[in-house]
């Protein structure tokens, strides 16, 4: 498989470690010192434990490791593996700033 | 010796001026260069090759290619002998050394012959249905006896002493085949400009195009492939690969190949690997396989002699080998006629033309006619014959004779070689008209099937379809198509009228002819209720063999849908997978293998330890000194109570380079280590160190180390050796996806520094005599966690970091990579009169836990920060990873195991690590278990062997004497809980 990383162009897939589901970046909010309340208690739960298998298009991490070190936001279809799309995960708004 | 009895007097593609000598189950002979182990044997007029998988019948050839089911042999010798090599694509070699399998004492004579005669016992599921009972005998009894009667051949049992290795190669145009169809595509793409590369699996182009006296463009289509051999090769973007099998097709246009670079010599020359093992990138790809020839099922079909017709054909034409000396031609299509044409042009009389179909067809009845052979309308139902086919019974009007004949060329009609088209799930089609199955609709995505494989089976079409398709591929790259003419071909008829089987025949009629699946199994397994072709499959082995049922698997199913009075279609199929032929093991390993599996790191003063006689061990990938051993000493015990003694009272040194070292930058530096471990970092003066543990998101324990500050806006963290690279993933996991906002950067450092610990009460005093002396490094000016940035010997730049793993008052230095060999050096040298010692991997590990920290086997996954003792640590007022689910009721019940320290009771009681921790008296159950063992060692300084575990409640439990309970060393003995520091719980000598 290949992946067209956005920084080093068309890669083979071994120079990537996958991660899996892409909602990893849509972390619970729950602030730091207040109770920890039933509802945050199944939030967490969900973040860290449960994941979709859908048989379409999944977005998923991957980590270009051997190349830029960038993590990286890919939609593969799982039936498939076609890649239909792959950006950064941190979005380049902020890249500039850092 | 040299007389080739079979080789005709002229013809073939052999080079008759260099003769091959070679053995073949240790008797001599030879053959030409050009020819296969198969051509070469049978031009010595050996028919008999094999023994078969199960019933230990005598086989001969039944083809000329990859398909082959019969003619296994063992390969070369010695350490390079490669078992279940197919003869017939084994390209001869001076030299060559072949041995028959699956068969004792001898070929000719295989004492397990005597399977055939309980051949009805044999039928499929017999081994399923006998060896049921008892259970426990199939492990120690049946199961290797069945292996030693039924099988295939040894492997070498030594180390392969060969090289292979893997390469990429990135085309526009992949072409998979040689025939017409595929040296056209490769014309036509290559004309238009694009980049091309044209696989072939044998060591000469052309596919059928050598192995048939055709008509090309008016030319013999064997000049005709030299022709356009020639341009390809003088086209700079056309790379064309022999001795290359595409054997899969993966994910976006990748495809997998593997080229036998020198598997065609004996050993291959210095510096050059064996096999290739190709990954091909490409944009559109051509399958131009061609197609495989069906036998035909009828009673013992297996016999040596019995042949596919167009195998026949590559034998005379190809390699001028006369299969036999009277033939009988047995097909139920149009081909025949070639096939009598081409025995009669190499002398073989063909008796008899037997054409199942009514009337057979006027190519077929004037070829015989022109050959004087009787033509038959009617079917052979069964060959006779030992270890050679000696007659045929052939039935026809209701009657039968016998035809006595030394050779029967068989064909029931052409499969198309579909497999590469459903390595992605596609189902091949079956075509009523062609009686054959078609590649699926979906193909992989940038494949277009031209010539045979998609069922045109004419010479005329298969060109005519290679060329388009082959322009058509470069188009949709991008390039201008190519002006090219389709050339001619000599007329020709492809009728076929399918015939699966003979019935009512006698004798086994054989479908899988590999594994030994005959009509009979397939009618078994239809009474057993295995009717599913997936069921089919299992339940009879059928296509299951190395040759994954090339030329039994249409058959087998064409049987199963006649059975079942349904269609083939309704029938259905199974599918292909990668690979399409074996590829060895080694191969897919490439250079990874041995001390190769993985790369070896070593560090800046790997040299120097090993000068000093380290014993070195391996550590993730690193090497790294274990212990420094001195004449005199016998083992690494002693000499690690000794290394261990120097550092509690003098100074040792110790390469620490291996911890992962990671550089973080940015004003929002601190905010982001804040985040990564569960305690703070951004209240960190400048110029200390702290010690730090990371949790993973589910709450438990990733990681430690510890991190200095050395500006404002400027941390360096170190990390545990083994988790170097997954703790630099995790941060830029942290940092890219959870808080892009931030203002902060890193990179990895491990490489650019080495570092040493020194260790022991005189380290100061070590450290003094080689820091540059503008550095104020007493204890007042910097103090234990101190950190700085320093320089060495009038200006190397440095870091040094007052930090201790030993207990004792200790420092890590830290010097460009390119200085790590010096600074070691001086580091002795300025030591020498403090009688400094250099100590390994086994000394640091016994002092850490007599110092109770944790390193990686308490960072086991199931454990927390808590359960370190550290729960103190844990921040509860900043945002970090792990910090909810930490909190779990689980997670923090107060007599979860938390760590402890043991000391057995009985005096030089050698404590284990996976010991289990019970109360005395209490039964060893789940139920009663308190705990277990985690680290342990002989420590010098209590003259004890000690541990840590974790154990419940365990600081409650201070004093108690519980049993260390070890079911796997058999010992079960008294041990005194004590708090998990062993070694100067008040940390005293640490501040020096």
């Amino acid at each position: 498989m290949r992946i067209v990383c956005p920084f080093c162009g068309a890669r083979d897939a071994q120079e990537f470690s996958y991660l899996g589901d892409a909602s990893l970046q849509q972390r619970p909010d729950t602030p730091a010192g207040a109770p920890l309340d039933d509802a945050a208690h199944a939030a967490w739960h969900d973040y860290v434990y449960l994941r979709e298998n859908p048989p379409g298009e999944h977005t998923e991490f991957w980590y270009h490791a051997s190349g830029c070190r960038q993590w990286l936001k890919v939609t593969r279809h799982m039936r498939t593996h076609a890649i239909s799309n792959v950006e950064a995960a941190r979005p380049s708004s902020l890249r500039g700033a850092a | 010796m040299s007389r080739q009895p079979n080789r005709l007097a002229s013809g073939g593609l052999v080079d008759r001026n260099k003769p091959q000598l070679f053995r073949f189950d240790g008797q001599p002979y030879q053959g030409f260069a050009g020819d296969t182990l198969a051509s070469a044997l049978l031009a010595n007029g050996v028919s008999l090759f094999g023994r078969s998988f199960k019933y230990h019948r005598p086989r001969g050839l039944l083809s000329a290619g990859p398909e082959e089911p019969n003619a296994l042999v063992e390969l070369r010798s010695g350490a390079r002998r490669e078992p279940n090599t197919r003869a017939t694509v084994a390209e001869l070699y001076d030299g060559l050394e072949a041995t028959s399998q699956n068969r004792w004492p001898s070929l000719r004579f295989d004492a397990m012959a005597v399977n055939q005669l309980f051949a009805p016992i044999f039928a499929a599921g017999f081994y399923y249905k006998t060896f049921m009972w008892p259970a426990a005998f199939w492990e120690k009894l049946y199961e290797p006896i069945i292996r030693r009667a039924a099988g295939l051949g040894r492997p070498a049992g030594s180390e392969d002493p060969d090289h292979y290795e893997k390469a990429f190669a990135h085309c526009d145009v992949l072409v998979i085949g040689s025939g017409p169809a595929g040296l056209m595509a490769a014309l036509a793409a290559g004309r238009s400009g694009a980049r091309v590369i044209i696989a072939e699996e044998d060591f000469r182009l052309g596919g059928r195009l050598i192995c048939d006296r055709r008509e090309v463009d008016g030319v013999p289509s064997v000049e005709w492939v030299a022709r356009i051999a020639s341009e390809l090769e003088a086209m700079p973007e056309v790379r064309v690969m022999l001795r290359t099998s595409v054997f899969g097709v993966y994910d976006g246009g990748v495809y997998g190949a593997l080229e036998r670079v020198n598997d065609h010599v004996a050993v291959p020359p210095e510096f050059q690997p064996r096999q290739r093992m190709w990954r091909i990138m490409t944009r559109e790809t051509i399958l131009a396989a061609g197609s495989i020839e069906r036998p035909v099922v009828f009673g013992d079909n297996d016999r040596p002699g019995v042949m596919m017709a167009g195998s026949v054909r590559t034998y005379t034409n190809r390699f001028a080998v006369a299969p036999g000396t009277r033939a009988a031609v047995f097909a139920n299509n149009d081909d025949a006629a070639r096939t009598i044409g081409d025995l009669e042009a190499a002398g073989v009389h063909v008796d008899a033309v037997i054409d199942p179909r009514p009337g057979s067809t006027d190519s077929v009845r004037s070829a015989a006619r022109k050959a004087g052979s009787e033509l038959i309308e009617g079917a052979i139902e069964r060959a006779t014959g030992g270890q050679r086919v000696q007659s045929v019974d052939v039935r026809s009007n209701g009657s039968t004779r016998s035809l006595s004949v030394d050779l029967v060329a068989m064909s029931g009609g052409w499969s198309p070689t579909v497999h590469l088209t459903s390595h992605q799930g596609s189902r091949p089609v079956w075509d009523d008209q062609l009686s054959a199955f078609l590649p699926g609709q979906t193909l992989p995505p940038g494949m277009t099937v031209a010539g045979a494989a998609t069922g045109q089976f004419s010479l005329e079409a298969c060109l005519a379809a290679g060329a388009a398709a082959g322009l058509d591929a470069a188009g949709r790259c991008g390039f201008r198509r190519a002006q090219l003419a389709v050339p001619s071909a000599d007329p020709e008829s492809t009728a076929v009228s399918p015939l699966w089987r003979v019935r009512g025949t006698k004798g086994k009629a054989f479908v899988d002819f590999q594994n030994d699946v005959a009509a009979s199994d397939v009618e078994l397994a239809e009474r057993e209720g295995f009717r599913s072709v997936e069921h089919l499959k299992r339940y009879t082995t059928l296509g299951m063999a190395t040759d994954q049922g090339k030329t039994a698997n249409v058959n087998g199913l064409a049987l199963m849908a006649e059975i079942t009075a349904k269609s083939i279609s309704q029938t259905g199929t199974t599918i292909f997978r990668p690979p399409y032929t074996p590829v060895a093991i080694g191969a897919l390993a490439g250079h990874h293998r041995g001390e190769h599996f993985k790369p070896t790191r070593l560090t800046a003063g790997h040299a120097w330890a090993k000068r000093q006689g380290a014993v070195f061990v391996e550590s993730g990938v690193w090497m790294r000194a274990a212990y420094f051993p001195r004449p005199g000493e016998n083992d690494w015990l002693e000499t690690t109570i000794r290394e261990v003694n120097t550092v509690r009272s003098a100074v040792g040194v110790c390469d620490v380079s291996t911890l992962g070292k990671i550089d973080v930058q940015g004003r929002d530096a601190g905010k982001f280590l804040d985040f990564v471990y569960c305690n703070t970092f951004s209240t960190l003066a400048i110029g200390k160190a702290r010690y730090g543990v990371m949790l993973r998101e589910d709450g438990f324990a990733m990681d430690d180390g510890t991190t200095s500050r050395l500006a404002e806006d400027h941390y360096v963290v170190t990390t545990t050796t083994a988790n170097a690279a997954k703790v630099m993933q995790h941060m830029e996991f942290c940092h890219q996806v959870l808080l892009p906002h931030l203002d902060v950067q890193m990179i990895s450092i491990s490489d650019q520094w080495a570092q040493y610990a020194i260790a022991g009460p005189k380290s100061r005093a070590v450290l003094q005599k080689i820091v540059d002396p503008r550095h104020d490094i007493s204890n007042e000016a910097f103090p234990f966690m101190a950190a700085a940035e320093i320089s060495l010997k009038g200006g190397i730049p440095a870091r040094l970091f007052r930090i201790s793993f030993s207990g004792e008052m200790a420092y890590e230095l830290a010097v460009p990579a390119g200085f790590g060999e010096a600074a070691i050096v001086e580091i002795i040298k300025a030591g020498q009169e403090f009688g400094i010692a250099p100590y390994g991997l086994e000394a640091l590990t016994v002092m850490r836990i007599e110092k109770g920290h944790v390193a990686g086997a308490e960072f086991n996954g199931q454990t927390t920060a808590r359960d370190f003792g550290l729960g103190k640590m844990v921040s509860t007022k900043k945002e970090f990873v792990g910090r909810v689910m930490a909190q779990r009721e689980a997670l923090t019940q107060p007599d979860r195991p938390i760590l402890v320290g043991l000391r057995p009771i009985e005096e030089g009681f050698r404590l284990r690590s996976g010991a289990h921790l019970l109360n005395r008296g209490a039964e060893p159950s789940l139920d009663n278990d308190q705990g277990y063992v985690t680290s342990t060692t002989y420590s010098p300084t209590l003259r004890s062997w000690i541990g840590l575990a974790f154990m419940k409640s365990g600081k409650e439990r201070t004093g108690d004497t519980v049993r260390a309970w070890d079911a796997i060393r058999g010992t079960d003995a008294l041990v005194e809980v004590v708090g998990p520091c062993f070694y100067d719980p008040k940390g005293e000598r640490h501040h020096g």
